[in-house]
């Protein structure tokens, strides 16, 4: 079974205890009837699914309840890294390139 | 609130009673004695005072308990704890935390009879529960004194591990049935006495 790093339980947890939860750092407009119809459902509907490292939004269901946000490569299914919600993207780009070669 | 029960907790219909639970020698499972449980939600400053008016400490370190005598409190999240007290009401323990967290932002839910505590005790106890629990149970990953919110096959459990081969599993009532069968089931199967190598 995959192991997910929790950043507040500060374990490896089975998988099996979290859900997922989207693409992470998708921000509300602040203000939402500004906007035309297009760039609403940009918003809503609008993910970027790369093949390769994403930033998702996953959520410790199961074991203390938080959301926090993971680096995961779509395609070998590893968790690059997990951080608290609300910490900006970290920046693994080059590290990643290094590990999948 | 106006009038503070000072009964001791009511003990309504629950959901194994009635049952004839395993009593062997290798694993045994049985109700848990009636206690008010609470579930509390605040930031630390929340924390440090509600452990002096419940009068067990609560932990702020992942997977912790605070255990006093016959009260409990269980790390559940960075800011959520559940605690128990046997054989309380849990208007008795509600009015001192609310007292004390009067002007903090936090919440307190009594989940009293939302819940049932299961003693699962034996040399096999460990053994059954990996049955359907997917963590490390072994003593060096979960020590005496660990508690976690986790899953027990389809049903979400808080495990509180009290001795090496004892274990508390708190679970919703209507989850009862289908975990004690489960544990039950897995301890048939699994005989033999005897932890992990
Ligand atoms: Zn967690």
């Amino acid at each position: 079974m995959l192991l997910i790093d929790c950043p507040y339980c500060g374990a490896a947890r089975p998988e099996i205890e979290f859900r997922h939860g989207g693409e992470a750092h998708v921000a509300r407009p602040r203000d939402p009837s500004a906007l035309d119809d297009a760039a609403w459902a940009e918003f809503l509907y609008f993910r970027a699914n790369p093949k390769g490292l994403a930033a998702e939004r996953w959520r410790h269901v199961a074991g203390c309840g938080r959301f926090f946000n993971a680096i995961r490569d779509t395609v070998s299914d590893r968790f690059v890294c997990t951080y608290p919600a609300g910490e900006p993207r970290p920046d693994v780009e080059s590290a990643s390139v290094g590990a999948s070669a | 609130m106006p009038s503070v029960m000072t009964k001791p907790v009511a003990r309504p219909r629950g959901p194994l009673d009635g049952r004839a639970l395993p009593r062997g020698e290798d694993f045994r499972l049985a109700v848990s004695p009636a206690a008010g449980r609470i579930l509390l939600r605040g930031d630390a400053a929340v924390a440090a005072r509600a452990s002096a008016a419940f009068g067990a400490p609560l932990p702020t370190r992942s997977g912790a308990v605070g255990a006093r005598s016959d009260r409990a409190a269980l790390w559940l999240g960075p800011d959520e704890w559940l605690l128990i007290a046997e054989g309380e009401a849990p208007a008795e323990i509600i009015a001192p935390l609310s007292a004390a967290l009067a002007d903090r932002a936090h919440s307190l839910v009594d989940v009293s009879q939302r819940q049932i505590g299961l003693d699962v005790v034996g040399p096999n106890a460990a053994r059954a529960l990996t049955a359907g629990c997917p963590l490390d149970l072994s003593l060096a990953a979960f020590p005496v004194g660990t508690a976690t919110r986790t899953l027990l096959a389809k049903s979400e459990i808080v495990l509180w591990r009290r001795a090496p081969e004892h274990f508390r599993v708190e679970v919703w009532r209507s989850f009862a049935d289908y975990v004690a069968s489960y544990l039950s089931e897995a301890a048939r199967r699994a005989p033999r006495a005897g932890g992990f190598a």
